[in-house]
């Protein structure tokens, strides 16, 4: 393996690793708007990593700008929707978690 | 690297594998449309590492077109599809 794989392999194995906290957080936070917290977050910087980990291998530039657009679509998606699904459930009187 | 791309690859659909859980049970219509959400961005990601794999260009086109359905999809729920009366909440 040469220096750049290490660097790569390291990117993609914190990525999942953010993508993994993104499912827990999925699967065990209380109410929507916690799940929307845990997953919105961490699975967007979860595929940033995986990116940026594929980016080093990529073999031309027009690659990279590629795949750097897949993020930024999925990052403005991500946080629009984040938004549009806080208010809808707002408005239809989904209660808030309280301890 | 292959066997890295395809550890994490399958670890990714293990981690999607969990998600159904969420989109079966519920409770509300919002939390199943947030697991439909989780499926779109792990699945642009595992497209994303089979592209690598497989040293298959077109596998990245599939991943923007997930990408983008993953975002019409939740906007089409939120504005069309969620059950349910608006009312206008107090917080704003």
């Amino acid at each position: 393996m040469t220096p750049s794989d290490y660097v790569a392999s390291s990117l993609l194995i914190f990525g999942t690793l953010f993508f993994f906290a993104g499912t827990v957080g999925l699967l065990r936070f209380p109410d929507v708007y916690t799940r929307l917290h845990a997953l919105t977050k961490s699975d967007n910087v979860g595929l940033g990593l995986v990116i940026a980990g594929l980016a080093v291998q990529a073999e031309s530039w027009f690659v990279v700008g590629k795949l750097l657009l897949i993020w930024l679509l999925v990052l403005l998606a991500g946080a629009s929707v984040a938004h549009l699904i806080a208010k809808g459930a707002m408005r239809r009187g989904v209660q808030m978690w309280k301890r | 690297m292959q066997t890295i791309y395809f550890t994490l690859g399958s670890f990714l659909l293990l981690t999607l594998g969990a998600g159904i859980w969420r989109a079966l049970r519920g409770p509300t219509a919002a939390d199943r449309m947030l697991a439909v959400q989780l499926f779109g961005t792990t699945a642009v990601a595992t497209t994303l590492l089979l592209a690598e794999a497989f040293g298959n260009a077109a596998l990245r086109d599939v991943a923007l077109v997930f990408a983008l359905l993953a975002a019409v999809t939740a906007v089409a729920f939120v504005r069309r599809a969620w059950p349910g009366e608006e009312v206008e909440c107090d917080s704003e």
